[in-house]
Formats: structure tokens, sequence, C-alpha cells
């Protein structure tokens, strides 16, 4: 392997840990916020004891977030120097708001959250906890506007052997920026949402602390539904977008060969990459594709074929992630409508196979939001900046093999360390209940 | 050309906020498992840098930020230059920062004393690391037309180990100056009397950096053929002196000395260096400066409005989360993290 297919791993391995940490603090960030404004406004001890109990398992997630997200930055210049100096006049710019505008804000506040409670007004105290759950919302939009602008970059000249801005707003109101955005938040609100309500379930099927986990996973099925919902319809006007800018990530994700006119989607489809077709092709439904794609039944969608070789994304994996994501996106909102209604009539008690399979379903959306990510970026090669720069050209020149061999190792032995310990302890501490804490 | 000159001193602040800021909870890292003999001592240190750590660090980040938004190039090489070191510095900080939240939430013996070691071993490495990185920054690192030609083992050069020892042993006693401030009885004593011992020892490595500094580097050049610019150091060289002076008489105006000799001796290096960020040490028109390494003066601009409108409300809450948890942990009853 050489340094740039290393360095792909790298970065690879790194934003993946990273994003096992990042949806949890996006949506559970809000919950906790909901929770204390619930104690704040009702003085009820059990919204209290529901924020502290939830707010620790935040914080042992939150950490390890902040941690896999300080090398991702850095990442940008030791591995890929030459895409560094390429785009850096647009997408230093981002990161470095990113860390102005919410590192600071979210870093700020959960000290102060974190240690105030006796010590600053319970007003400033719920105050600083919706800081902190808009802080790392508000970050997300930031690298999701830098991410944005390798998929689809605009407001910029090619001048100095570089890309220089010429537009900062249209960087920042991206269309493309904007959907990334919200259908990742949503996507980060949904697992928030589903390790409520499954650990929730866990306890509700022991019966330990019922009352407690019965408004914890009202809370939780309430916020889900919307987040599913939500999810979804995004991710529809997200596909559509793509369609637009990255006609060949739209290929591959629904593995078109052949240039087609009213374009079906098939049902079952197994797609052959060595021979550029599809294997299997069964159960059409008529013209869904070029539908869904640009919102008209007629439009003709092209096929990977009629792009040059070269310009081909990997086929299989993004067409698998999609699939994955798009059948999970499904199963959200079925099983946050029931859990809404069971939870609302009160007859979570009585459902306890619904029970088993909400607490089954907590890493579910997790497996949604990487295979997302799969899908945005494996979907995006060979380019690195879609039609502008290549992977291949964006890599470090420096670089010996040795070096990124060495600190991949070191890279995946930690972290997984660190995942290990994480789940260690969040399952350590969602177990333990609330009543034992504090 | 003006917006890369204040881009310069934007780069130059950054980093010496960082270190004047994680310097002292860097510090309270490397000095836990000598100074804490209790447990009540370890979480009384922990208290102390529980609500600002996290924020001291994101200074590093929005460091390198500013780094790739206002002079790319240099982020690029720096980085890709210093690609080992920097790993390790990233490494100390994951470690650290997983080992300081989660010491108080396991109990097994084992993995407490792993994670104990991890926090001390995740602040040595960064501040000596960083400290060996830019003594090398400072010297110039061996650039030319074919790239970089140094690596780990080169990095490890006298001039480098001893500014890499200097900002050990400053963000030690910065960190002792902190605990003496934040706490009260017998640890307020302690964290004073190892001060005070730390402050000879920095005294020291001070005046090996800046006498070396003559011999190996070109950082005087700019002092001497402008010599306003001496007050630079010698506000280092105060700041130095009146953190050995307010020991006894006050402890926040020692703290604050000590934070003016680190941002001082940052800038002291930073505007030596002007107008280079990394110079070569082969042949300066390979250096990279504020001029040849920059964006183009519309992202200046653009991160200078950013900077104007957001800076200053950052250092308003920072100001008042400092404010609020200035106040003075009881003895026997830290909080630990």
């Amino acid at each position: 392997m050489d340094a740039v297919m290393l360095s792909r791993l790298q970065f690879g391995a790194t934003a993946m840990y990273h994003f096992i940490f990042v949806p949890l603090t996006l949506g559970l960030g809000i919950l906790v916020a909901i929770m204390e404004t619930l104690y704040y406004k009702t003085k009820n001890e059990v919204y209290l004891k529901m924020t502290k109990f939830w707010g620790r398992l935040f914080l042992i997630n939150f950490i390890l977030g902040i941690v896999t997200g300080i090398t991702l930055e850095f990442q940008f210049g030791t591995n890929w120097a030459q895409y560094s100096i390429y785009v850096g006049d647009i997408f230093g710019a981002p990161l470095a708001i990113e860390a102005t505008l919410a590192f600071f804000l979210e870093s700020t506040f959960l000290g102060v959250w974190l240690f105030g409670w006796k010590r600053i007004s319970p007003k400033m105290h719920l105050i600083s906890i919706w800081l902190v759950a808009f802080s790392s919302n508000l970050s997300a939009l930031w690298i999701l506007i830098a991410n944005a602008w390798m998929q689809d970059p605009v407001g910029f000249v090619l001048k100095n052997n570089r890309a220089e801005m010429t537009d900062f707003f249209a960087v920042v109101f991206s269309p493309y920026a904007w959907l990334k955005f919200t259908h990742t938040i949503t996507a980060g609100f949904v697992v928030g949402s589903f390790f409520v309500m499954g650990i929730s379930a866990y306890h509700l099927l022991k019966k330990q602390n019922v009352e407690f986990f019965k408004k914890s996973f009202y809370i939780g099925a309430t916020f889900g539904l919307i987040a599913s919902v939500l999810v979804f319809l995004i991710g529809d006007f997200h596909a559509a977008e793509v369609a637009h800018v990255q006609p060949t990530k739209l290929a591959a994700m629904e593995s078109l060969w052949n240039t087609e006119k009213a374009a079906p989607i098939y049902l079952i489809l197994v797609p052959d990459e060595s021979k550029k077709t599809n294997l299997v092709e069964a159960f059409p439904i008529p013209s869904l594709l070029s539908l869904l794609a640009y919102h008209d039944p007629n439009a003709t969608v092209r096929g990977l074929n009629s792009f040059p070789e070269n310009d081909i994304p990997p086929v299989t994996p993004v067409f698998l992630s999609f699939r994955i994501m798009v059948g999970l996106g499904t199963l959200f909102i079925i099983l946050t409508i029931l859990a809404w209604w069971y939870a609302r009539k009160d007859k979570l008690l009585e459902h306890r196979t619904f029970l088993k399979i909400m607490l089954y379903s907590l890493p579910l959306p997790y497996i949604a939001t990487q295979v997302g990510w799969i899908l945005a970026e494996v979907g995006r090669q060979p380019w690195i900046v879609y039609g502008l720069l290549r992977t291949n050209d964006a890599v470090s020149k420096n670089l010996t093999v040795g070096d990124v061999l060495l600190t991949l190792g070191v890279f995946i032995v930690l972290y997984t360390a660190l995942a290990v310990l994480d789940f260690a302890l969040l399952i350590y501490y969602a177990r333990k209940g609330p009543l034992e804490t504090d | 050309m003006v917006l890369n000159i204040l881009w310069f001193i934007i780069w130059g602040l950054l980093w010496a906020m960082y270190f004047a800021l994680d310097g002292f909870d860097l510090g309270i890292g490397i000095l836990f498992p000598f100074f804490a003999k209790t447990d009540q001592d370890k979480k009384a240190m922990l208290e102390s840098i529980g609500p600002v750590w996290d924020a001291n660090e994101v200074w590093l980040i929005t460091a390198g930020g500013a780094t790739f938004a206002a002079f790319p190039i240099t982020y690029a090489y720096m980085f890709s230059f210093l690609y080992l070191p920097l790993m390790l510095i990233l490494y100390g900080l994951i470690i650290r920062a997983v080992c300081l939240e989660f010491r108080y939430k396991v109990n097994n013996p084992t993995m407490i004393s792993l994670l104990e070691f991890g926090f001390f071993l995740g602040s040595l490495l960064p501040a000596l690391l960083l400290g060996v990185a830019f003594g090398n920054i400072f010297q110039g690192l061996p650039i030319d037309q074919n790239g970089y030609h140094g690596n780990l083992l080169t990095l490890l050069n006298p001039f480098g180990l001893i500014t890499g020892i200097l900002f050990v042993v400053a963000f030690l006693l910065h960190g002792s100056l902190w605990l003496s401030f934040r706490t009260e009885g017998d640890i307020n004593v302690r964290a004073k009397s190892i001060a005070k011992k730390l402050w000879f020892v920095t005294l020291f490595f001070a005046v090996l950096f800046f006498v070396s500094a003559y011999f190996v580097t070109n950082l005087y050049s700019n002092y001497f053929s402008m010599p306003i610019l001496l007050v630079v150091p010698i506000l280092c060289v105060i700041g130095l002196l009146g953190a050995g002076f307010f020991i006894n008489s006050s402890e926040i105006m020692a703290f604050l000395s000590s934070a003016i000799c680190i941002i001082f001796l940052t800038f002291t290096g930073v505007g030596g260096l002007y107008p280079n960020l990394i110079p070569s040490s082969i042949n300066n028109a390979f250096s990279l400066s504020a001029f040849n390494s920059s964006s183009s003066q519309y992202t200046l601009a653009v991160m200078t409005i950013v900077v104007i409108i957001f800076v200053p409300i950052v250092l308003f809450y920072k100001f008042w989360t400092y404010k609020t948890f200035s106040y003075k942990i009881k003895e026997g009853k830290g909080e630990g993290y």
C-alpha cells in the first residue's frame, strides 16, 4: 500500500471513530437541555435526576468526541498537505470559524455546567446547557460547510495554482452545506433519542425506576419521532441535490450503469463492478429514480458508463450504504411512531417485545450515520474536491509509508482502547440507573 | 499587506494565549504524581483546572485553524514536516483528556493508576514537544526546493531540547502558582514552596535559552535593527521577576506575572522570526513567511471581520468563567473531576 491509500485509511478510520461519538453529542445534548428546562419550569425533582443521569452519559461521550476531533483538524496538514495548499484559502476559514464561534462556547459552558451546580444561578445553569447543545450543533454547521465545499465547490476562482475564495457567502450559504448540515444533525437527534429510549427500555424491562424511565422514554420518543421524519425528508432533498451536483455519486448509489430516461428503482439489485453492469435486477418500480432524483418521472438519469472510467467511485460500498441508510431511516419512522404512541398511552410496560426491540435498536442509528458517511465520502472518490482535485494529488509529498503505517497503527490501538473504555463506562453508568447518582 | 502583518501578530497571539492558558493545566498534570500525596490533594488539583482546561485547549485548535485559514502553506508544511512530533503531541492530548475525565469514574485500582499515569504523560509530552518544535522553528528547519530534510532525531538537538525543557519548567511554575491561587491550607503552602524552587529552575533555563538563542538563531537580528522591539523580551523578563517577587505577597499577581512571562516569551520568539513563520535553515529563499505563504487578501479580510466581531465575545465569557471559578478550594473539600 502507498502513502495515499494509508492516509485515506487513517483519515477514514479517525473520522469514523470521531463519528461514533459526535452524533450522540448532538442529540443527547439537546435532550439533556430539554430535561433541565422541564426541571427549571416544574421544579419536579425527577427532571433534576434525569438531567444528572443523562448528563453524565453525555459527558462521558462528549470528551471522546472532542479528542477524536482534534486529530482530524491536524491531519489535513500532516497527511494532506497538497490538499491544504490547494484549498486552504477556502477550507481553512470555516475550520478557524468553527473553533472561534463554536468550540470555545461549547467547552467553556460545559465546564460551567459541570462545575457550576452550586456556583451559579439555576437560570444561568440552564442557559449553560443550552449553549453547550447549541454550540455543538453550530460546530457541526461549520465543519459541514467545509465538507460540503469538497462535495460541491462554490465561490472561488482558480488562481496562483490554487482555489481562492471570491465569495464567502456563497461558501457559507451553499445549499449542499445546509442540506448536509440539517441531515446530519437530525441524524444525530435520532441517535440521541434511540439512546435514551434504548436505555430506558432496558430499565423498564427490569421494572427499575419505572416512573423515571417512562418519562425519559416519552421525551426520547417525542424528539425521536420528529427527528426521524425530518431526517428522512431532508435526506430526500439531499439526494436530489446530489443528483444535481454529483451525478457519479447518484449513479453509484443506485448502481445505474446505463443512462436511462424514466429510470426505475429495483427492489433487488446486485451490482457487478468488474463487468460494469448488474448481476441481478428485479422488481423495478418504474420512474421512481427519475422522480426522486429530479422530481420528474420522465427525467433522464446518467449511468456510470457515460463517465470516464477514472472518474467513477467504488460502486458496491456506495450502493450498499445507501440502501442500508434508507432502509434504517424507514424503520426509525415506524419504530418512533409506535414508541411515541405506546408511551403516550402509558402502555409501554405491556409491550415487552417492543421494549426489547427498542433496546436492541439502540445501535441502529449509529450504523445509519456511519454508512451515511461512507456514502458521502466514498461516493466522492476519486475526487477529494469533486471535479477539481483528485485524492491522489492531495497527499503530503514527504510522507513515508512507514510514518503513516506507524501512526495509523497507534491510532487504531488508541482509539479502540478509548472506544472500549467509553462503552464500558456508558454501560456501567447506564445500568446503574439514577437512584445512586449524587 | 497590512492584513498579512495583522495575521502574523494574531498567529503569535493565539500560540501565546494557548501557552499561557493551557500551560498551567499542563503544568498541573506534570506536577500531579509528584505533588499529590492523598486523594484529597488529587481532587483539589483536578478541581482547580476542571472547569477551564478544556476551553484552554481550544486555543490550540484555534491556533491550528487560524494557521490553516491565514497561512495555509505554512500550515501544510509545518504539520507535514513535523509529522511525528505533532502526532505524539496529539496522542498525548487525547490520552490526557480521557484520563483526566475518567479518573473519578472508574474504581479499579490498576485502572486508576493507569489513568493517573496517562494524565501525567499526556501533560508532559505536549509541553515538552511543543517546546522542542518551537525551538527548532526558531533555529529554522532544513527546507529547500525538495522539501524537508530533517527527522524526529534531528529535532532533538541541544537548542530544541533547551526550549522544550524551558516550556516544561515554565508550565510547572505556572501550574504551581495557579494551584496556590486556587487552594488554601496545606496544599497552598506546599504549592508555594514548590513554586519558589521552580522559579529558580525556570530562571536558569530562561537564561540558558536567551544566551544560546544568540548563538544558534537569528531571533535577535530584528531586535538589534529595531531596538524599540526590545520591550518584548524585557516584558518577558519582568514577568518572570514578578512571578518570583509576588509568590508570597499575592497569589494572583504571581500567577498573572508568570502568564505575562509566557506570553512575551512566545512573542520574543515570534517577533524574532518576523516576517517568517517557518524560516529555512538552508536558504532564506525557502522560508515560509507571512507574505509568501498566506491566503488571499479576500480570505484574510473575511477572517479579520470574524475575529473583530467574535473574539471580544469569547474573551468576555471566558473572563466571566475565570471569575466564577476563582474561589478557594477548601482544605479537604476538593471535588475532583
